[in-house]
């Protein structure tokens, strides 16, 4: 299958290791991969921070880029949650990486190695605007030496919240704190999640704080061989 | 007003706030999804609740309507009052007619909404308030921080010192909660029995019969609303319900979504008067204050649909750390930060539409399904649209990655000039950002660059 990927400002610019493990992984499984130039962003900062307007002219934006796919795959919960709430005539052809694996292409073992203590942060916009469910971790448990080990109280926001973490630092770094001791308490070496937005802020904590946690997407779990 | 994140910041620094908070709503979340996993057709009853309060909100004139004319019927008289100060003046009067010094109160939101006990005291009315918790935040001068248990940042050795020193003055009331509690008892009872008026709020009011009903815990506002001679209850006019039949619905979305209780212990009900039985008087003060304006909003309206379960607040992580006075308003929580704009205007709480993460928990734990994380990204752009500077720093820098990302020349650009933050400009520290968390480091190259190298090479 052609894969059309909708890599993200952010990844694009920040994680572009995140963005060549699903090139890496999708080739792997026999897909290939197209990489629209012309995206850029979603318009989810400005939509979310209260500059609807730009925010949908970006949205209307992303419609016209990958509107001749047939398919579009994101390493993003956040972004993919947008899309489908805000692309309408795209919205049903945008999968999130664990959906387009688990869903559209049915597979759960995907032929990774990765020999490490690791726990999943399940993230809000993975968990409650697309469901994703035990996507994540059905995946991650495939994965030939990872021991994946449970994070407490899992479905609790790590304080991100895009602008969130600026405009109200306190309260997010309040909810940062006690989602850092919990990832701690699990002595994984990596904490993942299908989004590296509130990978960005668990991650600057961890290495900030000297923890030696690593914070590491999915996807390149997943591409570990 | 300090606005949310500067409350937040010192509410944050009270232990025996995070403490108490962080066990009960941890508490109550886990006992919520037993006792809601119990009943097969919750997702049904959701939509049900839903449905019902889309269908008095888009009916509400003939549903107030309609309730006016069930109680007058039933012998009670109906008022109507635009705004606090109408419904204060009504209660006032009512309460003065009767001669009365003191009135005793119902644990009742929207009298609190309206500061109706300060509005009383100011033309000589004393209101005691008889659930304990609220009768705790009376005592002490302070502010509810739950809209279910005001009194939750409070522990058992405040309550004893504060009681000892009001209520049981030179008692020595010992450590156990139920000796502490005796002394509001004992307190309240005596008023029971001799205060001649009491002001309740109401749950529902249903326009079919004129009944209107109370649900609570405690018991004590049954003593309110069938001992004194009058009973006057202050109703936000989205509390009507059209149909008898409506009730059944909520009587089950309600206490399991608050208490995580398959019933409440109390559940009064009461259409008019009767002679000899109950008040013999009944009034109902129908309380607009802003709602009609919320009504207005096509997408803010469904606030009005709120029930006051408080479960989205026991599920809210920003709620859990920040405690509910940091929301400067009688509604805390995410049901707080959407309904407080809206009743009070925008302008009065411009910051609240941010006091969310967006994580969408609230939103999942509603059991009539408000959107709230819609409905704060909408007042977030009312906000920018209605109240801010289009010359503010943030418009600015928004309106300039607006047009950065609305190219792919101008993202390239922008992109090349990110990996200035390579050199000695990523360690800046980011206000807000860099206190608790490092910068991402900026790679040698974006992803687009090594794929089109790719396709090169």
């Amino acid at each position: 299958m052609r894969v059309a990927l909708f890599i993200t400002c952010f990844n694009d610019t920040l994680f572009p290791d995140t963005g060549r493990a699903v090139v890496t992984l999708l080739e792997r499984l026999g897909h290939e991969v197209a990489f629209p130039e012309e995206q850029t962003c979603c318009g989810q900062m400005h939509f979310n921070t209260g500059y609807a307007d730009d925010g949908l002219a970006l949205a209307r934006r992303f419609e016209r880029v990958f509107d001749p796919y047939e398919a579009v795959v994101s390493p993003s919960a956040s972004c993919v949650g947008m899309v489908r709430d805000h692309c309408p005539a795209v919205a049903d052809r945008v999968f999130e990486l664990t959906e387009f694996l688990v869903d559209r292409l049915g597979v759960v073992d995907v032929g990774a190695t990765f020999p490490h203590r690791v726990t999943l942060h399940p993230t809000c916009h993975s968990l409650r605007l697309l469901k994703l469910g035990d996507r994540p971790k059905r995946l991650l448990e495939a994965v030939q030496g990872l021991e994946l080990v449970d994070l407490e109280e899992p479905q609790e926001c790590c304080g991100f919240g895009g602008t969130f973490a600026v405009k109200n630092a306190d309260t997010s770094m309040a909810m940062l704190s006690d989602k850092l001791r919990r990832i701690l308490d699990t002595r994984a070496e990596v904490c993942t999640a299908a989004d590296n937005s509130c990978l960005m802020h668990i991650g600057g904590a961890l290495r900030k704080q000297r923890t030696g946690v690593r914070a590491m997407h999915l996807a390149e779990i997943l591409a570990a061989t | 007003m300090k606005g949310f994140p500067a409350a937040a910041r010192e509410s944050l620094q009270d232990s025996q706030l995070r403490r108490n908070l962080g066990k009960a709503t941890q508490t109550i979340r886990a006992k919520r999804l037993r006792t809601i996993q119990e009943l097969p057709d919750w997702e049904q009853l959701r939509d049900a609740g839903a449905a019902i309060k889309a269908r008095a909100m888009a009916t509400l004139p003939e549903q107030l309507e309609r309730l006016e004319a069930a109680v007058t019927r039933a012998g009670g008289t109906v008022h109507w009052a635009r705004d606090g100060a109408e419904a204060t003046a009504i209660v006032a009067r009512i309460a003065q007619s009767k001669g009365a010094r003191e009135v005793i109160k119902v644990k009742s939101l929207a009298t609190d909404e309206i500061d109706l006990n300060e509005g009383l005291h100011a033309r000589g009315i004393e209101a005691i308030e008889t659930d304990l918790a609220e009768l705790i935040i009376q005592l002490a001068g302070d502010k509810q921080s739950h809209i279910l248990v005001p009194a939750i940042h409070w522990n058992r050795s405040e309550i004893k010192t504060l009681f000892e020193r009001t209520i049981a003055e030179g008692q020595d009331l010992g450590w156990e909660a139920t000796a502490i509690a005796e002394a509001a008892r004992k307190h309240l009872r005596d008023k029971f029995l001799t205060v001649p008026v009491a002001v309740s709020g109401a749950n529902f009011g249903i326009a079919e019969t004129g009944t209107i009903c109370v649900v609570e815990s405690e018991g004590n506002g049954r003593m309110c609303t069938t001992l004194p001679e009058t009973l006057i209850s202050v109703m936000g006019i989205e509390k009507v319900l059209p149909e008898w039949r409506d009730l059944e619905v909520f009587l089950q979305l309600l206490p399991r979504s608050s208490t995580a209780e398959r019933m409440n212990p109390y559940t009064s009900l009461w259409t008019g008067v009767r002679d000899g039985d109950g008040p013999q008087e009944f009034h109902l003060v129908l309380l607009d204050n802003g709602r009609t304006r919320v009504l207005a909003d096509e997408v803010g309206r469904q606030a009005l649909h709120c029930i006051r379960c408080s479960a989205c607040l026991n599920v809210c992580p920003v709620y859990e750390r920040a405690g509910g006075q940091a929301y400067e308003s009688v509604y805390p929580g995410p049901i707080g930060a959407i309904l407080t704009p809206q009743l009070r205007g925008l302008d009065q709480a411009p910051t609240l539409p941010w006091a969310s993460s967006l994580c969408g928990a609230c939103f999942e734990a509603c059991p009539v399904k408000i959107d709230i994380p819609s409905v704060l990204v909408h007042l977030r752009a009312r906000v920018v649209r209605e109240e801010k500077s289009s010359y503010s720093p943030e418009a600015l820098a928004m309106r300039a990655a607006a047009k950065t990302f609305g190219s792919r020349g101008g993202y390239e650009r922008a992109q090349r000039l990110s990996k200035l933050g390579r050199g000695p400009l990523g360690k800046v520290p980011v206000p807000g950002w860099s206190t608790m968390r490092e910068l991402p480091e900026v790679p040698e190259s974006t992803f687009r660059e090594w794929w089109s190298e790719r396709r090169a090479g």
